[in-house]
């Protein structure tokens, strides 16, 4: 009797201690779940704290006298002409005008402020408008890297400006008189690579991921639900097909490199395709995608009901019709969704592809499935990797822009699966 | 013709050929009486004459875009004048390359020599024969078999059996790729393994303990001969991997336990997907944020209180390694978790065990086995991650186990070899390739061992 009480003593006072373990270990459970979210608020905040300038551009907006004696040019319709013309001149000295202060002696530095490219945007306007010549008209070019740097991030430590404090007392005059101005990254979504970072521009990689993926997806989606259906419906219960299971499982756990040392050998140096073409890459990626579509399509075939099988065949229905006619469009859903988050994973994966080539330095929007491309995440790790952190803002750009892919193709496959898929 | 032109064409063919089985299959039935007096019905008549005619051509197709780069470049170089072909692939591939160069305008004819310009000139004349060939013969074959489809149909033939068993074996060619590509991995790998393994021996790459790859690019230059001794390389992977692990599999498993075991619905619908994000953020963006975020971070935090650190140590790309390996680890976890039956929970709590009681002394004992075989699956992803480490982890192949120092990996080391330009069979390249092989082995041997653990700890419970 006595022994007892004292157990039920010992019990009650270690509860205290029992009850305190326990709401440590809930704390554990709570913390945990903390740093996993704050991981992805902190990465999420340092993406877009890094890259949301990539999406402006610095302009420059005045107006600029196309004196044909300046520019030495008489008929801006003779193409000789142009190509000889001095189309720098005509800006300096419009930005001459605008910079109170400024002479002819400072004509290198404002030139300085003015981007490479500006001179041939001016010859372009000047193509198409031929009757601007000696005429005076507000245009606006891009600005140098080195003053859109300035413009976004003066105060930041980790920049360094690269202009002097002369060009830096100008730029902040010019920008309160609304000469230099930020707008809207246009050149960002309509140009390829470039290795100046203002006039960098990720449509190149856009349009090499779109082909990519087309090719991975047309290959892919067909090849990994037939493989799917006759591993559901036809294999026979034997050695062999318990062999493509095991093989399947395991290429879903293989490392993705190792499907890109596979492209090397077998598509490029065996079958002597191209390097760096968007075929070859579709290739790799049908590959490394095809287990992912094959077991979710699997999984979306077995979730259709046995009595739906059953009623086809007690009506008559051959085997392939079954399956053709009955178990695949009630199926389709869950295959789409698989092979959507397939796809989602395709166009995040880099290291495949930098081994076929697809690194190079592409300045060109590629126009066809043979074109030299590269894709938007190999984009991302070429600026990446650029000591230039003008480069680094246009990275985080992109990767917004990737991301934005992603997860627009996730919510697609979430939004699938509440709408079609069916709850038997 | 180009082959996507070529493909297009092909896709007519089949569509004609469908058509006029449909309607030869429907004239033949007319006389008889109507359709009902066929063996299948019209549409399998249409389909088997369009199987005939796409089949045959596709595969002509196929076999003869993939073999025609190789075949003509072998031609191309056996018509050079014999004291310029090359001796070896290197060489070969560096005079391709100017040949198709010139072929194809971007090099001026000017600037190479004679037999260069005729080459490139025969490489343009067999592009044109192949193409032209190559449509020919597809187009032929097409038609020719979807005539033979055509004429053949009779009343009497079982269109639907025949249809139904040509797409049996084509789905079953589609499910046999896996093992083809298993093959042409092992192949591809083990081919220049093997050729690797003629010009280093196996016992260095296994045991040596340096690793500088630099052999020298002319024979006369004089540079180191290059050490692939591959220790090193393992170390540093298994260093980052383990500090990956440090962060995951706590996070992962007490995150999944909370989810599993305590949560209510709303906060588990709302974590669950929130956690999964972070498994689909595509890797180069781990590899931007620890390279560019946690590496400059950790360098600072070490300096100042004192300590030195690499500003590309391995806890930067470790610990980002973990938090993408985070979702990775939870969500294995909570299946096996949720595998543990109800009863032995019901029982325990019925004892009297408070609810982390039941979870340390009942339920995880239980699914022990199931959370190790989660886990090493996780450590196999972590050996084979790539973009993280390549961005992140340097180049030095440091034989350290400090964190804060810098170590290199496997995967770092083939994404290097393979990227730069180099002749296809120097050590170099080759030895990217043996360390393919290395991974491939150790990841499978991870893979196989583990989902053996859970597939028999499923039955356990099942």
């Amino acid at each position: 009797m006595t022994d007892q009480k004292t157990q039920a003593e010992l019990v009650r006072r270690s509860l205290k201690v029992r009850y305190r373990k326990e709401r440590r270990f809930r704390a554990y459970g709570i913390l945990a779940i903390g740093i996993a979210l704050s991981a992805l608020i902190v990465l999420f905040a340092d993406i877009i704290g890094k890259g949301y300038t990539g999406f402006t551009k610095t302009t420059i907006t005045m107006d600029v006298e196309m004196d044909g004696e300046m520019m030495f040019l008489d008929d801006a319709t003779d193409e000789q002409q142009l190509k000889m013309a001095d189309f720098v001149e005509p800006l300096v000295q419009a930005m001459i005008k605008q910079i109170p202060g400024a002479d002819e002696d400072d004509r290198d530095k404002v030139r300085g402020l003015l981007n490479p490219y500006a001179s041939n945007e001016l010859k372009n306007l000047l193509k198409a408008n031929p009757d601007w010549l000696g005429e005076t008209h507000t245009i606006t070019v891009l600005a140098h890297t080195d003053v859109d740097v300035y413009v976004k991030h003066a105060g930041d430590a980790a920049y360094s400006i690269k202009l002097s404090d002369e060009q830096q007392r100008w730029v902040d005059g010019l920008l309160e008189s609304g000469v230099v101005d930020t707008s809207f990254n246009d050149v960002f979504f309509s140009s390829g690579d470039s290795r100046d970072p203002s006039r960098a521009g990720i449509l190149g990689a856009i349009v090499g991921s779109l082909l990519t993926m087309f090719v991975t997806l047309v290959l892919s989606f067909p090849i990994g639900v037939a493989a799917a259906i006759y591993l559901e419906e036809f294999a026979p219960q034997n050695k062999f097909t318990d062999f493509i299971e095991v093989n399947i499982n395991n290429l879903a756990a293989v490392p993705s490199i190792i499907f890109g040392l596979l492209g090397l050998a077998v598509f490029i140096n065996l079958f002597g395709m191209p390097r760096s073409v968007p075929v070859v890459g579709g290739l790799v990626l049908t590959l490394m995608t095809l287990p992912t579509i094959i077991i979710s399509s699997r999984a979306a075939i077995k979730s259709v009901p046995p009595s739906i099988r059953e009623a086809a065949e007690g009506i008559g229905a051959s085997k392939m019709q079954v399956v053709l006619h009955h178990v695949l469009p009630l199926a389709m859903p869950g295959m789409l969704t698989g092979s959507i988050i397939g796809m989602a994973q395709a166009l995040g994966e880099t290291a495949p592809l930098l081994l076929i080539g697809m690194v190079a330095f592409i300045v060109d929007v590629p126009e066809g499935f043979l074109d030299s491309a590269t894709v938007l995440p190999v984009q991302v790790f070429l600026w990446a990797g650029s000591p230039e952190l003008a480069f680094i803002e246009r990275a985080s750009a992109a990767i917004m822009v990737l991301l934005a892919f992603l997860i627009s193709m996730n919510a697609l496959a979430v939004w699938l699966r509440k709408r079609l898929e069916l709850r038997w | 013709m180009q082959p996507a032109n070529l493909l297009l064409l092909t896709i007519v063919c089949v569509l004609v050929a469908y058509g006029v089985g449909y309607a030869r299959s429907r004239s033949l039935a007319m006389p008889l009486g109507g359709i009902r007096h066929l063996k299948s019905l019209p549409f399998y008549y249409g389909a088997r004459a369009a199987l005939w005619c796409g089949l045959p051509a596709l595969f002509v197709l196929g076999l003869w875009v993939a073999f025609q780069g190789k075949v003509i470049q072998t031609l191309v170089i056996g018509s050079l004048p014999q004291e310029m072909i090359p001796g070896n692939e290197g060489e070969a591939s560096l005079l391709l390359s100017k040949i198709s160069n010139v072929a194809s305008g971007a090099l001026p004819p000017s600037f190479v020599e004679a037999p260069i310009v005729d080459a490139s000139e025969r490489l343009q004349a067999l592009r044109e024969q192949s193409r032209f060939y190559m449509s020919a013969l597809v187009v032929s074959v097409a038609v020719l078999a979807g005539f033979l489809g055509w004429v053949r149909i009779r009343p009497k033939v079982n269109a639907r059996v025949q249809v139904e068993s040509i797409l049996k074996w084509v789905f079953f060619a589609c499910a046999a790729l896996a093992i083809l590509t298993t093959l042409g991995i092992i192949f591809s790998v083990a081919f220049e393994t093997v050729r690797f393994f003629d010009k280093i021996p196996i016992t260095e790459f296994i045991f040596g303990s340096q690793w500088s790859p630099q052999t020298a690019m002319r024979a006369d230059q004089v540079a180191s001969q290059g050490a692939f001794g591959m220790i090193p390389l393992f170390t540093g992977t298994l260093l980052i991997s383990a500090i990956a692990m440090f962060v995951a599999v706590p996070v992962g498993l007490l995150s999944a336990i909370y989810l599993s075991e305590y949560a209510n619905k709303k906060v588990r619908g709302v974590v669950k997907p929130l956690l999964e994000m972070l498994a689909g953020i595509p890797t180069v963006v781990y590899g931007f944020f620890a390279a560019l975020t946690v590496a400059p971070f950790i360098s600072d935090l070490a300096a100042s209180i004192g300590i030195e650190a690499s500003s590309q140590s391995a806890l930067a790309a470790g610990g980002v390694m973990g938090i993408m390996i985070i979702p990775f680890v939870s969500s294995l976890s909570d299946d096996v978790i949720n595998a543990v039956p109800q009863t032995l929970r019901d029982g325990s709590l019925a004892l009297g065990a408070t609810q982390s009681e039941t979870m340390k002394k009942v339920i995880f004992p239980a699914a022990l086995p199931g959370i190790m075989g989660g886990i090493l699956l996780a450590v196999s992803r972590a050996i084979g991650e790539t973009m993280i480490v390549v961005m992140a982890a340097g180049l030095a192949a440091n034989l350290t186990a400090n964190p804060l120092e810098t170590v290199t990996t496997v995967t770092v080391q083939i994404v290097t070899l393979l990227t730069g330009d180099q002749e296809f069979d120097s050590a170099k390249t080759l030895a990217a390739f043996a360390l393919g092989a290395m991974l491939f082995l150790s990841t499978l041997l991870l893979n196989v061992v583990a989902l053996k653990i859970v597939r028999k700890y499923r039955e356990q419970y099942d």
